[in-house]
């Protein structure tokens, strides 16, 4: 690392609108080599090089590796929607579940996605509050992939409800009957900490967005592009009086957005441990839940991000240094996690309850015991070689461990919801669960329907939060001497 | 159109943002009001160098939570308590620990739509026109320059003297922009 920063120009890309910020004659002594960090975006790029970079997905021809990505989701996406048809139009029997386990597929897999949902949240809303600023490399991307998989999990409580056309019964609305939803229970409660969360999810990221639809919209080339993306944009200018409004209700919106997402796997785990069944009665559920959701959310931020680093030429945005932290986050999470299931067997033991006690061994042992070591494997093991900075730099790995991760949770699901009902109190109500076709298209179906949306997020959208990395470089700072001050002690 | 177009204002460019901050600190002081600095990212520590107030965007955030809350509790309490009471495992018909998560969620729900609804009426958007808008070179301003613009409007304008203090900044670009 160099001792002085002189006469350096900060743009090596040289991009269209090349900015030739030569910076005055300042001496800025490096820090020591062993506390330097890495910087957020690499090889000092410039920030009209951050725009370029990053909107420039968003322009020229659609690649034919999107095409070859989007049929089969368009494809996989049909498939989701005709088994839903083909579900409300003959009934729920054309499932698996049926007594004792009246909870199948649907409810593994709403948990799952929106599990998946916490990790754009929490790099949103509780990074943003802890100040890490790497953060602005991967928000927006996380926060897509937050919206799009509760959309994903908002389709099965809908459908698993049997009257689909009725589902509105769900909300507060006055119907024939004259009857208003029971409040005193969870799923009630589910209704409402859902439909908030996606609801302020999608306003957060749109907020989010807004500037840097602004950046499309001045880059347009075409009448379209021009109209739609100045619409959007809101005749968003720049202004700083605008930008003040602007941080105060991101701030804002950060710190309501916290306490919602702990709330809303909160509440989902309520749906099971407020019930009195044997491995779901549990205090420890709305804590395991968050933790849970956060490791297998940070799971599919990984299997997105590592290839798509690579695949958009963004390596000098999202860094090994990202990619290395995220890797940080699932350790700490995943060891929550492994953490968790150790205290549930721990409490099944010391509770001296012979149900509880009988349910967690079964778990080990029982019909379903494949599905338990499933979720062993990938959510204990797999991420304790995070720990190890030779694998959290491989990317390959990295992206094999994340898919890993992204099955245990599945398995973890599975674990709570089959094998937890599947043998309750009276041997006279034990049976078993299997899958039928319908529940397993339905739900690669919904990979379908993600993978749609976010490869038309991918075309689209900027897909990096343009204006938030360019504020995390070092000559957007004004004290800062690539800030091009001419002298120091500026203000 | 026959009639001469009005001037909107002169804007100044910048290429970096402490050029931009340091002029800003001076236009501060000469004591325009009708003025503003635009910038492809928020510039840490701009808001004083403008002499611009807190924002009040959370006032909004607030009432809307507040609303959230007391309407949630509400209307569980009349729906489930008043209009059509149901006895459900011999718990009271209203308690505002059952309410709570739901009016939890509708405080936060509200209050987002607070705070994005106030930051939107604070700067009077969405606006579908803007004089500097269809200034061609201002469109950097979302790349990667800065600019210091200054109304018409403003009493203390004045077409040289403005220009000059504009210029005296080092900016190296300066034009009017029409209304």
């Amino acid at each position: 690392m160099a001792d002085v920063v002189t006469n350096k120009t900060i743009s090596p890309a040289a991009p269209k609108h090349a900015p030739s910020h030569t910076v005055a004659n300042i001496k800025v002594v490096a820090p020591p080599a062993e506390l330097a960090r890495e910087p957020l975006v690499g090889n000092q790029r410039s920030i009209g090089w951050i725009s370029d970079a990053i909107a420039g997905v968003a322009e020229g021809k659609t690649p034919m590796w999107w095409w070859m990505a989007f049929v089969p989701s368009v494809i996989l996406m049909t498939t989701c929607f005709t088994m839903i048809v083909y579900l409300v139009s003959v009934g729920v029997g054309v499932w698996g579940p049926g007594h004792p386990v009246m909870w199948g597929w649907a409810i593994i897999n709403f948990v799952w996605w929106i599990g998946i949902g916490h990790a754009g949240t929490l790099i949103s809303a509780i990074l943003f509050l802890l100040r890490q600023k790497w953060r602005t490399s991967i928000n927006r991307a996380a926060e897509a992939m937050t919206i799009f998989a509760v959309m994903c999990a908002g389709i099965f409580p809908l459908i698993h409800i049997g009257r689909v056309w009725l589902g509105w019964w769900l909300f507060p609305i006055p119907n024939s009957n004259g009857i208003w939803p029971q409040f005193r229970s969870p799923l009630m409660w589910d209704v409402f900490a859902v439909s908030t969360y996606f609801t302020v999810s999608l306003l957060f990221w749109y907020m989010g967005l807004i500037p840097d639809l602004a950046v499309m919209r001045d880059r347009a080339k075409t009448t379209i592009r021009k109209f739609a993306y100045g619409l959007f944009s809101l005749g968003w200018t720049g202004s700083n009086r605008h930008w003040s409004n602007y941080e105060k209700a991101y701030l804002i919106l950060a710190g309501l957005s916290t306490p919602l997402v702990l709330s809303v796997h909160s509440i989902v785990s309520m749906d099971f441990s407020v019930s009195q069944l044997p491995g779901w009665h549990t205090t420890i559920f709305p804590p395991y839940f968050v933790a849970g959701a956060v490791f297998s959310g940070f799971g599919m931020v990984l299997t997105l991000l590592v290839p798509l680093r690579r695949l958009l030429k963004l390596e000098d945005i999202i860094t090994v240094r990202h990619v290395e932290l995220m890797c940080k986050v699932t350790l700490a999470t995943g060891s929550i996690v492994g953490y968790a299931y150790a205290m549930e067997f721990f409490i099944a033991w010391y509770s001296g309850n012979p149900y509880e006690r009988y349910a967690f061994i079964n778990r080990a042992v029982g019909h379903y015991a494949w599905g338990y070591w499933i979720m062993i494997g990938c959510n204990v093991i797999t991420p304790q070689l995070f720990w190890f900075k030779k694998i959290r730099q491989n990317m390959m790995i990295v992206f094999i461990l994340s898919i890993f991760v992204n099955i245990g949770m599945w398995f973890e699901r599975f674990v709570i919801v089959v094998i937890s009902l599947h043998r309750d109190f009276l041997p006279s109500n034990w049976g078993f669960f299997r899958p039928t076709w319908v529940d397993i298209l339905t739900y690669l179906g919904t990979f379908g329907l993600f993978f749609t949306f976010f490869l038309l997020f991918l075309r689209f959208v900027p897909i990096i939060a343009i204006g938030e990395v360019k504020a995390v470089t070092p000559q957007a700072d004004p004290h800062h001497p690539l800030g091009g001050a001419k002298e120091g002690g500026h203000h | 159109m026959a009639e001469t177009p009005q001037v909107y204002g002169i804007v100044a460019e910048f290429e970096t943002p402490a050029a931009a901050m340091h002029a800003a600190e001076k236009v501060r002081d000469t004591g325009f009001r009708k003025w503003d600095v635009f910038t492809p990212y928020p510039v840490h520590g701009m808001d004083k160098a403008m002499g611009l107030k807190n924002s009040k965007v959370g006032w909004f955030s607030f009432i809307g939570g507040v609303t959230g809350y007391t309407s949630g509790m509400l209307m569980i309490w009349w729906m489930n308590a008043v209009d059509y009471p149901i006895i459900i495992g011999g718990k009271p018909m209203f308690s505002p620990f059952g309410a709570f998560p739901p009016c939890y969620e509708l405080t936060i729900l509200l209050g987002a739509f607070g705070a994005l609804g106030g930051m939107l009426f604070l700067n009077r958007l969405p606006r579908l026109h803007h004089p500097l808008l269809r200034n061609r070179r201002f469109a950097l301003v979302t790349h990667d320059r800065f600019f210091v613009v200054i109304e018409t409007a403003d009493p203390k304008y004045s077409e040289t003297e403005t220009r000059k203090l504009l210029e005296s900044l080092g900016s190296k670009h300066i034009e009017l922009v029409e209304e």
